[in-house]
């Protein structure tokens, strides 16, 4: 039976658990009197049977869904024992086994060995389906059943209910953890890997980036070298052209809703600014590649400056643009948290009151601001779409914001998109970067909640 | 008389109000600049938000309107080689082209030579012979009668006839005798454009004119729903675990540092952990709708989270205090009294998170979603696009055309975002009660 209609089957059979265990808590309560007698409401008694009749059935679905393949995959491979050595055989041999096995590949003109694997690999499908039909729909009834004996007028459904719901919750919350546990895993691993063939210090400082392994071991010329400085002078020059259009721009807005601006204009400007932060990134991208870089490229040869055609001024000028909400509303936030009697206290000593902004309130909300920036810049070294589409392939070592230059992102995605063996050092040395990218970020944001923290803790 | 001896005791005060008054113009000068820069960095925010929609909505108008050329067509089964209108094999095999090509020849009769005709041909789009072909499926009564079609014109004359119309014709990719069929044509009434059904129903095509958005638009209705199912209510149960029960402990501080990170981590990284973890671990076939759905879950979890403990915690204690006086159990409180009231908030998050997975791109690329598809997906299990990766796709595209096309599926997709968004501040208004 396959796993969907066993998942339906395994759910009516949990409503008629809980319907079933209604039934019963009321019978159990008529010679008693009422339902007053029972411990808990009769629904409690219902959820109860319904729990224990899908919950033990469903997780051994889930798990026989996750595992069983891959166990019968290394089962399978390991039938055919020293005639496969190395992964990338192992890989395409057990694809062929598989698609010989379900009629894609005519079994014609295949290896002995393979054909034979495929009627093996099928006949175990056969049973394991089967076990598991069997396997799922009896402990689904015996568990509804040994629930719905145990229904008794002092059994504390209500109790047994609350904890299974308090557990399902502590579950949910600690998805998070096991999230983080996720990427570490996944990037660690595959980083581990990468370093083991490529040195450290090599991908850290090394100033020559071209990945392109050899494909044949004669080839000439892309021997692959994976020295990531160039991505991260290119990452960090484009959001540092991010930053300069951003900060000033969000700061000043920020200062002028907060301070200046009438209710009025503050009720109609902010949500117009906030557009700007509801944009998809690859609107952005678009727009920089199709409206922003020819624009800069035209006006830079009207000075008769050589402009690349995907500038990094392109792709850091409009990553700034998309930057200024979050600037601004961060800062927004900490400058109105600035106690109103620190400004009194500076006008009422003669000061205007742009000096009562720049000398009180903004060192006062600095940590704030500052922690606000650090986020911003975050968010523009882990921005992704925006220079995929307006930045450059090429890992040029440059300051000069009119070349082209990639960055980390841009690398990972070229590296990963397509299909290529996951092995090789190439899509290993996407995850090197993509932990080189999880640790920044991380930092940068850890720093920023302490900071902001820290400040938060002085007023309140 | 003491006064005057006292008074020149006293050291005679230093009037500051002199340098005062002399700075005083120059204090309210840098205050009056302090507020233009202010003005001037809002109305550069506001200019940025204007120019890009302008941008995208000037670049895109265009692909709503398509051109057609109207062709006569004989459906001469015969000519054909179609004896039997169900048999799939003499369908696939008939040279369709060639319904269309005699048509145009009919209408242009004074072309002739090998390439001059070819290039008449080219005028039309290059699936025109399916669809003259869908066409006579639908309505077996065609066979062997005389109709005029509207065919979908070739992207290139779609570009300049548009451009024609406008004024300003784009002539790059049309040849001189293209051009003076189109004023042949143009004066006959046999070519006109029309609303572009193709841009709606249809999936992606390397065909400009061919392609259209339903297919992006599906996968990403599929995406999203995969994604709602899973991280409302785990996020919601989350957020209740975190606000009403969890003890104030190592493990609880732990997790909510895990929910801050998780909310600012590049969303690239999800896809990073989507292809390692769900495809090369659990072996989750790549560029279904599931598998998209997973990782933008896990991906918006640390929005709906937050977002819905702020729900929760703007219900007043007075609310459980109450319930709980009347013998409520702590879990019959949460689920009976907090949960309704905190619902609004909730799904104002709920609605934002999913407005942000529909935008995002980016981890959806690393996971094998940006592959070309040309057919509608119909199941979860469809290998399937979405639509902001569609755009991406589009933008990545050399033809002229697709300019167009991408700005239209740019504007699209900010439609559904502003629907979105504009529901969550209605939701929020309407329904959330303040205390």
């Amino acid at each position: 039976m396959q796993a969907s209609t066993l998942l339906f089957i395994v759910i009516a059979l949990a409503v008629f658990g809980y319907f079933s265990g209604y039934g019963r808590s009321l019978k159990v309560a008529k010679p008693l009197g009422s339902i007053r007698h029972l411990h808990s409401l009769p629904s409690y008694y219902g959820i109860q049977t319904a729990i224990w009749c899908a919950l033990p059935a469903l997780a051994l679905l889930a798990i026989w869904q996750l595992f069983a393949d891959t166990l019968i995959h290394s089962y399978l491979m390991a039938g055919l024992g020293e005639l496969i050595t190395d992964q990338a055989d192992y890989n395409l041999t057990l694809n062929r086994i598989i698609n010989v096995a379900s009629g894609a590949l005519p079994a014609t003109g295949q290896s002995d060995y393979v054909v034979a694997a495929a009627a093996q690999l099928n006949s175990i499908a056969a049973i394991q389906k089967w076990a598991l039909t069997i396997l799922v729909l009896t402990l689904c009834s015996a568990g509804g059943l040994w629930s719905w004996r145990r229904i008794a007028a002092d059994f504390r459904a209500r109790a047994a209910v609350e904890n299974v719901l308090q557990k399902f919750l502590l579950a949910c919350a600690s998805l998070a953890i096991l999230t983080t546990l996720g990427i570490v895993m996944s990037v660690l691993f595959e980083s581990i890997q990468f370093f083991q063939t490529v040195p450290v210090s090599e991908f850290v400082f090394g100033t020559s980036w071209s990945p392109q392994t050899a494909i044949r071991v004669d080839q000439i010329g892309s021997s692959g070298s994976f020295g990531a400085v160039p991505l991260f002078t290119g990452t960090l020059l484009i959001s540092a052209i991010a930053m300069v259009v951003a900060v000033p721009v969000g700061l000043m807005s920020a200062i002028y809703l907060a301070e200046y601006a009438s209710p009025k204009f503050r009720r109609s400007a902010k949500p117009l600014l906030e557009i700007l932060a509801g944009v998809p990134t690859v609107v952005y991208g678009f727009f920089a590649a199709l409206t922003v870089a020819p624009l800069i490229r035209d006006l830079g040869a009207s000075f008769g400056l050589n402009v690349a055609a995907e500038s990094a001024l392109a792709a850091g000028s409009v990553m700034g643009i998309m930057i200024i909400p979050f600037i601004s509303s961060l800062a927004d936030d900490v400058i109105t948290a600035v106690p109103q009697s620190m400004r009194d206290g500076s006008l009422a000593m003669g000061a205007t009151k742009s000096e009562t902004i720049r000398n009180v309130v903004i060192p006062a909300a600095l940590p704030g601001i500052v922690g606000g920036i650090l986020l911003a810049a975050s968010r523009a070294i882990g921005e992704t779409m925006i220079v995929v589409m307006a930045a450059g392939m090429a890992a040029n070592l440059t300051a000069n914001p009119l070349e082209a230059v990639t960055t980390v992102t841009v690398q990972i995605v070229t590296l990963l998109t397509g299909d290529q063996e996951f092995d090789s050092a190439k899509t290993l040395a996407a995850f090197a970067l993509g932990l080189m990218l999880f640790i920044v970020t991380l930092g940068l944001n850890f720093l920023a909640l302490r900071i902001v923290k820290k400040y938060r803790e002085q007023y309140d | 008389m003491t006064e005057p001896t006292s008074q020149a005791a006293r050291p005679t005060p230093t009037d500051h109000s002199a340098t005062i008054k002399a700075s005083l113009k120059r204090r309210y000068r840098a205050e009056t600049r302090f507020r233009w820069y202010g003005r001037i960095a809002i109305a550069f925010g506001l200019a940025a938000v204007l120019v890009l929609f302008v941008d995208i909505i000037s670049k895109g108008h265009g692909a709503f309107k398509t051109t057609h050329i109207a062709v006569p067509v004989e459906y001469d089964l015969a000519q054909l080689g179609v004896r039997d209108l169900n048999d799939n094999q003499q369908l696939a095999l008939a040279d369709w082209d060639a319904l269309f090509k005699s048509g145009l020849r009919e209408l242009l009769p004074d072309v002739s030579g090998r390439s001059a005709r070819r290039e008449l041909y080219r005028m039309v789009s290059n699936g025109a012979g399916y669809d003259l072909k869908d066409r006579l499926q639908a309505n077996p009564r065609l066979a062997n009668q005389r109709e005029q079609v509207w065919l979908s014109a070739d992207d290139d004359i779609d570009t300049y006839f548009k451009g024609l119309l406008d004024g300003d014709p784009y002539t790059a990719r049309v040849t001189e005798q293209q051009i003076e069929w189109i004023d042949e044509l143009r004066s006959a009434g046999q070519i006109r454009t029309q609303w572009n059904r193709n841009f709606w129903t249809r999936g992606d095509s390397r065909e400009p004119e061919q392609a259209g958005i339903w297919g992006a638009v599906m996968g990403s209705l599929f995406t999203l729903a995969i994604t709602f199912a899973l991280s409302f209510p785990i996020g919601v149960s989350a957020a209740i675990y975190l606000e009403e029960f969890a003890p104030r402990n190592r493990f609880t501080d732990f997790i909510e540092i895990n929910i801050n990170n998780l909310a600012a981590v590049p969303s690239i990284i999800f896809g990073l952990l989507g292809l390692a973890i769900f495809i090369n671990f659990f072996g989750v076939p790549r560029s279904i709708p599931i598998l998209g759905g997973l990782v933008l879950t896990l991906m918006t979890l640390p929005t709906i989270i937050i977002t819905s403990r702020a729900a929760i915690k703007a219900v007043p204690p007075s609310i459980r205090e109450a319930a709980l006086g009347m013998g409520a159990s702590k879990h019959q409180v949460v689920l009976h009294h907090v949960l309704p009231l905190a619902m609004p908030g909730m799904l104002t998050g709920a609605i934002i998170g999913m407005a942000q997975a529909l935008g995002e791109t980016a981890p959806l690329l690393m996971i094998g979603m940006v592959a070309f598809i040309v057919d509608i997906p119909q199941a979860f299990t469809d290998p399937a696009t979405v639509l902001p990766v569609q755009i991406f796709l589009w933008a990545d595209s050399p033809e002229r055309a697709f300019v167009e096309k991408t700005s239209a599926a740019i504007m699209v997709l900010l439609g559904f975002l502003i629907i979105m968004n504009t529901t969550a501040v209605w939701i929020r208004k309407r329904l959330e009660r303040r205390w």
